[in-house]
């Protein structure tokens, strides 16, 4: 009882090991101080990965734990993105403006600067005003706060009233990408605030900064991802391996059972939800710093929708599964659609892999859901021993633990 | 004394179908009651009332000392104010430990906060293993509870209730699909159970009632046909001609 975090999630520690030696390898072949063996780029890949395998996280909690399958919290990845990069473009333009009208006769009063800083960002969508929603550009704390905020309560009150009406399984699924498409179709329109189909841009200049080499910041955001993965892991394997992981695994299993014996299920699914949206938020400010580039096209429903295909083919229900999964289908996504991967000529026609790899994409994750349903994560149960109680026959039930066929005979 | 329970008048209609037709029942705080009836009695109904799941149409159901409704509570607080629930078919956690089922199952907070920051204590420990004990799978707390047998799981599911520490026990059908000497073991739980609290059993099975030995409830069409010991009810006419006669 009285064993330590560790000792009773050795995975835990083998992953903040395994995620340690990484960061440092990435490190040493880094241009910034390394050998220069990996290029700026590919580390910020490698960055932009670690984020996607953060929120992969968030998601791995609310399906693979919680049972819910939320596809929509690339929304709440896409408005922690948003959040800051309010902020840098806000302070970026402010820089650059100060110093091209440093040079006037008159020194510009401040209003003419914000005017200035108004006309900059916003007249791609023909306007020169600043909309409410920027009040706090100025301030990166306000932002940062924004970051968690501007999720987290997007998802309590969207959560509150999903959960509250007893919305549950391919029911809440629409529902979530009904929201995620919502935002993004709100984003597309020019009078949204958020320069519609722009985006905020040039994300990857960080303000004050114009003197350090990209090699260098890269490098930190690189840093900032794994310290965030890493907190990120250890905050859901702690959620998850008490008895609050064994009520949500409950609900994920028999949710009104768990309502019979006491519990709000209500109150834990919003909890987790929100949590996750969070979570999603957080790994979404470090991911668009690193892309430099954000527009409302990043929280269209097909997002989410990879968001749940990484985590199956990882292995839902272990959080090690969702970071394998993210990190190996994300990069196998670069390294297919990034015209690396040679074609194959078949004579009469050739498989190009930029547009044949959603298909194998496809492949893989019907193969996966058919043949493998624990996902690549599975692979390690063969490894520890750690394998389900053969139970005689098929599921009755939609969920694994229902009743099996053979049991239900008995 | 105040009756635990009382539920009176109440109708439930589903689609035109009366389930429970103006209903009256009450119980005691530490009584062990029969419920039987054919199929479509309403049985099943009367405990989706008492634990928040249906709504009755009319009538009303009062709990506890200070008759507080429990028509205005969902599922879950009707669960804390002190109402157990045992479905008919065994319902644990098969992807979770023994132990795990009786620690969730044992009576603490139950917010999201007070959960997650909950730490094991050793006096929730031994009293896992005490009702382990009671329940006889102390030797399979560390087994997924999916790999128990049907019987076992009934009695996981009983220790769960009694891990509640409910007021009211309702159990539906706890013998079914039991051995002989499993239903002892079951007879022996429940009797044991309803020292210190209400229990109410739903059962189709007469020889499994008649080892209970306790006051019976016929229930047909949605109402009370009849009440009394198994004796004085399996005498009823009325309830011969319903139920014992085919």
């Amino acid at each position: 009882m009285s064993r330590s975090f560790f000792a009773r999630n050795p995975s835990a520690l083998i992953f903040i090991a395994c995620l340690a030696l990484f960061t440092l390898a990435v490190t040493v072949m880094s241009e910034s101080i390394g050998s220069g063996a990996i290029s700026t780029s590919f580390v910020k890949t490698l960055g932009k990965t670690l984020c996607l395998c953060l929120v992969a996280i968030a998601m791995d909690l609310i399906w693979g734990f919680a049972g819910i399958l939320s596809l929509g919290h690339m929304a709440f990845f896409g408005l922690g993105g948003y959040m800051i990069g309010m902020w840098l473009m806000y302070a970026r333009t402010e820089a650059i403006v100060t110093a091209s009208m440093a040079n006037a006769e008159i020194p510009p009063t401040d209003q003419e600067i914000i005017d200035a800083i108004g006309t900059q960002i916003f007249g791609v969508v023909g306007s020169s005003d600043f909309p409410t929603i920027w009040a706090f550009a100025d301030s990166l704390t306000l932002q940062l706060l924004m970051v968690v905020l501007v999720p987290g309560l997007l998802a309590l009150v969207f959560g509150w009233l999903a959960f509250r009406s007893r919305v549950t399984g391919v029911y809440l699924s629409i529902l979530t990408q009904a929201m995620t498409l919502a935002l993004a179709l709100y984003l597309f329109q020019n009078d949204s605030g958020l320069r519609g189909n722009n985006g905020l841009s040039g994300l990857q200049n960080l303000p004050g900064a114009d003197a350090i080499p990209q090699a260098d910041i890269s490098l930190w955001f690189f840093w900032a991802s794994a310290l965030a993965l890493g907190l990120g892991y250890l905050l859901a394997a702690w959620v998850v391996s008490g008895k609050f992981g064994s009520v949500i695994r409950g609900i994920r299993d028999d949710e009104a059972r768990v309502r019979f014996l006491g519990y709000s299920v209500e109150g834990y699914k919003l909890f987790v939800f929100t949590l996750t949206a969070v979570i999603a938020g957080i790994a979404g400010a470090l991911y668009y710093p690193q892309a430099g580039i954000i527009n409302p096209a990043e929280i269209a429903p097909i997002a989410s929708i990879y968001l749940a295909v990484w985590v199956a083919i990882g292995g839902r229900g272990r959080l090690y599964g969702a970071v394998i999964g993210a990190a190996v289908v994300s990069l196998l996504s670069t390294w297919f659609t990034g015209g690396q991967a040679p074609s194959i000529p078949l004579g009469f026609y050739t498989i190009d892999w930029v547009d044949w790899w959603q298909v194998l994409l496809g492949i893989s994750f019907v193969l996966v859901t058919l043949f493998a349903p624990k996902g690549i994560g599975g692979l390690f149960d063969y490894f520890t021993g750690r394998l389900p109680p053969n139970r005689h026959g098929a599921d009755l039930g939609p969920d694994s633990g229902s009743l099996q066929e053979q049991e239900a005979e008995q | 004394m105040s009756q635990l329970l009382e539920v009176s008048g109440v109708s439930v209609t589903f689609d035109g179908f009366r389930a429970i037709n103006n209903l009256s029942f009450s119980i005691g705080a530490a009584e062990l009651r029969a419920i039987i009836g054919p199929n479509g009695a309403g049985k099943t109904t009367f405990m989706d009332i008492v634990t928040g799941k249906t709504r009755p149409d009319e009538g009303s159901v009062r709990w506890g000392d200070m008759s507080q409704s429990l028509l205005k509570l969902n599922e879950s607080q009707i669960a804390r104010a002190g109402v157990g629930r045992k479905f008919q078919r065994p319902t644990v956690f098969e992807d979770q430990s023994v132990y795990d089922n009786l620690a969730m199952a044992l009576k603490k907070d139950r917010t999201p906060w007070g959960v997650l920051f909950s730490r094991p204590q050793p006096a929730d420990d031994t009293r896992i293993r005490e009702l382990a004990e009671e329940i006889g799978l102390a030797e399979q707390l560390d087994r997924k509870s999916g790999e128990l047998s049907h019987g076992q799981k009934q009695w996981l599911e009983i220790g769960m209730l009694l891990a509640q520490e409910p007021r009211l026990l309702l159990v539906d059908e706890p013998a079914a699909g039991m051995t002989l000497a499993e239903r002892e073991h079951t007879t022996d739980l429940l009797k044991e159970a309803a020292k210190t609290r209400a229990v109410v059993v739903v059962e189709h099975d007469m020889e499994f009632v008649r080892r209970l030995d306790c006051k019976v409830t016929v229930l047909h069409e949605g109402s009370v046909l009849a009440e009394g010991s198994l004796d004085h009810v399996t005498k009823n006419q009325d309830v011969i001609d319903v139920y014992l006669g085919r």
